[in-house]
């Protein structure tokens, strides 16, 4: 490999993990929420509300740790609005969902006025002793910040707790056949009631990983419709919390790769490179969804009507 | 068709929106601003100057064309949230029809603008209509994606070969030839486009209503089994009413460019595409009563601009109240016995 080809190669491995974590936690959220047979278009809402005020949290009290937990607490209220509104008042759930990441945007626009141009420290860097000195993988995966780590372990451990575990089991009973979950003694509503929340929290967490951890600052609309691509990544990662790191990392790839070829000066318009991540991962779907629908959860089918 | 049934949700609904502005206005108190004031101030304003009404009818053009962009669809069981992008393909193409081909005559120019729009609207809508009916690609996901795409797709054009050079580094078209501007009413921004969203709702309303094309589309809507058996046409009947809703998006880009902006740039949809989506669903997919949500939506989005220029608010903090508005409506409405 010649070395423009390495210096692209490693530059979009870096850039493939950071602008990666914040849409796999909101993927993570929304798996959640599908596996429990309900989809959120409003997780671009909580993301949002997880980045505003997480970012104001750490502002104000100057604590990242606080930030953190805010950011994701935030997030999780946005949903709450979603879970009483899809569950007890049985409205639609994309219409639903697709106001509430309006109304996300509308309160933190709001609430983030005043802070947008703070500069804050950020997430600190750890470097992880001998992983990080790995080739090519080692400063990509094994140099970042405390939440990128914990979106590592959550994978697997979210993996086993839908597979291995009760509480895992019911959650997908809920999903797939909400009456039979109910005739066994289940209550469908507790759980999506969960779900939901716990999805709205998680996207909180990657609104939070983009304000302090990836840009240090605020901006109005900044999560630019990961929150969307999140949705669609669940399809992509066949409701598996592996695959959804798989398909993180790839949208991801697609921004890194995007700024190395801009940074080299490749004579092609910023603006097409920008379409790479929504482009690929609407390619990925075309030749993924025959196969992923029939992972897809029962409960969901209604909604998108993909019976047909 | 309209009783008893009718009037009950309606009523329901208008309850919610006062809710939510009630709502609203408690938010309004706790930032120390008299919420009386500001309702007294946006209601005279809005529906009490030809300003503020002519410039809820501006609005009202795109919301309640990108609403029938979702409504149509509706009908066969798709649903649209495309038309953001649609609108986006519709207005650029519009605009080079209007920047390349040299028609002087206002009455060929506009109809064959409305023409490359409709197309690029539908074009743009054939992908996911494409991706779901041979890839099984869910519609919602596709089109949410491609509002993305569409937006960097006008950019590329915006930023580079159609950039003017008189727009002092705005990106910005060249403006456009006095064929191909929809002219103004009087001294307002309101102009000639305003009777297509009128015609296009009729026209809706009496093919949903009175024909056999809008029977069979409520019952591949309702039934999609039951409607193969039946031997209606179910792929032709999705197909169609998909591209006929990319069209009617792709004619609101037109309309914005022609009728509004008089050029292309970069931020011609200010979330047209999801409010036309959202007004769809309030109005549930009765295009009559569309032109009700519609006009809602748009009263408040100008209140909004008022709010802002007038109390410091920051323009997209209005959709707090288009929020909460939802919240409240849908969340008042009579629940189905059984229903999930």
């Amino acid at each position: 490999m010649n070395s423009l080809g390495l210096i692209i190669l490693t530059g979009s491995l870096t850039g493939a993990v950071g602008p990666g974590i914040p849409v796999l936690y909101a993927t993570y959220g929304e798996l959640l929420v599908e596996r429990a047979g309900r989809i959120n278009l409003g997780t671009e809402g909580s993301m949002l509300m997880g980045a505003c005020f997480g970012f104001i949290a750490t502002v104000k009290t100057g604590n990242v740790a606080i930030g953190i937990l805010t950011g994701s607490l935030a997030g999780g209220l946005l949903s709450l609005i979603y879970a009483y509104l899809v569950i007890i008042r049985h409205t639609n759930q994309l219409a639903t969902g697709f106001t509430l990441a309006l109304f996300g945007a509308g309160i933190t626009a709001y609430a983030g006025k005043t802070f947008v141009g703070s500069r804050i420290e950020g997430i600190n860097l750890v470097a992880i002793p001998l992983l990080a000195d790995i080739p090519l993988l080692g400063k990509a995966f094994f140099q970042q910040d405390i939440l990128t780590y914990f979106s590592y372990i959550m994978g697997p451990f979210l993996w086993a707790f839908l597979r291995y575990t009760r509480p895992g089991l019911s959650l997908r009973a809920v999903g797939e056949q909400a009456e039979i979950a109910f005739a066994s003694g289940r209550n469908p509503a507790a759980w999506q009631f969960g779900a939901i929340i716990a999805g709205g929290m998680l996207a909180g967490f990657g609104g939070v990983e983009l304000s302090l951890g990836l840009t240090h600052c605020w901006i109005e609309g900044m999560t630019l419709g990961r929150g969307f691509i999140a949705v669609a990544l669940v399809i992509f990662s066949m409701w598996s919390p592996l695959r959804a790191m798989v398909g993180a990392f790839l949208f991801g790839g697609a921004i890194g790769f995007q700024l190395q070829l801009q940074s080299i000066g490749v004579p092609i318009s910023p603006f097409v490179l920008d379409m790479f991540p929504y482009v690929i991962t609407l390619f990925v779907l075309t030749f993924w969804t025959g196969i992923a629908l029939r992972a897809m959860p029962e409960g969901l089918k209604e909604v998108l009507k993909m019976s047909a | 068709m309209r009783g008893i049934d009718f009037i009950k949700p309606v009523f329901r609904s208008l309850l919610g929106i006062v809710l939510a502005i009630v709502v609203f206005g408690i938010f309004l108190a706790t930032t120390n601003r008299n919420p009386l004031i500001i309702y007294a101030n946006l209601f005279s304003y809005t529906f009490g100057s030809s300003a503020g009404l002519s410039e809820v009818a501006v609005l009202m053009i795109p919301f309640v064309l990108t609403g029938l962009a979702a409504t149509i669809p509706a009908w066969v069981g798709l649903i649209n949230v495309g038309g953001q992008g649609q609108l986006y393909l519709g207005a650029w193409a519009a605009t080079g029809v209007a920047l390349y081909l040299k028609i002087d005559s206002i009455w060929l120019m506009l109809p064959a603008m409305a023409i490359a729009g409709s197309l690029g609207g539908a074009l743009w809508a054939a992908i996911p209509t494409f991706l779901r009916q041979w890839r099984d690609v869910n519609e919602v996901i596709s089109t949410l994606l491609l509002n993305f795409v569409a937006g960097l797709f006008v950019n590329i054009f915006v930023f580079g070969p159609w950039k003017s050079s008189g727009s002092y580094g705005y990106p910005y078209t060249p403006n456009f030839s006095a064929a191909a501007i929809l002219s103004s009413i009087g001294s307002t921004r309101l102009h000639l486009g305003f009777f297509l969203p009128l015609l296009a709702v009729t026209a809706c309303y009496l093919v949903f209503g009175r024909t056999t094309w809008g029977y069979n589309m409520r019952a591949v809507g309702g039934n999609v089994n039951a409607s193969v058996r039946r031997g209606i046409p179910v792929t032709r009947y999705i197909v169609v009413a998909m591209l006929i809703g990319g069209a009617i998006a792709g004619l609101a880009g037109m309309i914005q460019v022609a009728g509004i902006h008089r050029h292309l740039r970069p931020d011609i949809d200010v979330q047209y595409g999801t409010m036309g989506f959202l007004a769809s669903w309030l109005a549930r997919h009765d295009p009559i009563l569309l032109l009700g949500t519609a006009f809602l939506l748009s009263s408040i989005m100008v209140g909004g601009d008022l709010l802002q220029i007038s109390a410091s608010f920051p323009s997209a903090g209005i959709y707090i109240l288009i929020g909460l508005v939802f919240f409240c409506v849908l969340g008042f409405r009579r629940l189905r016995v059984g229903a999930k």
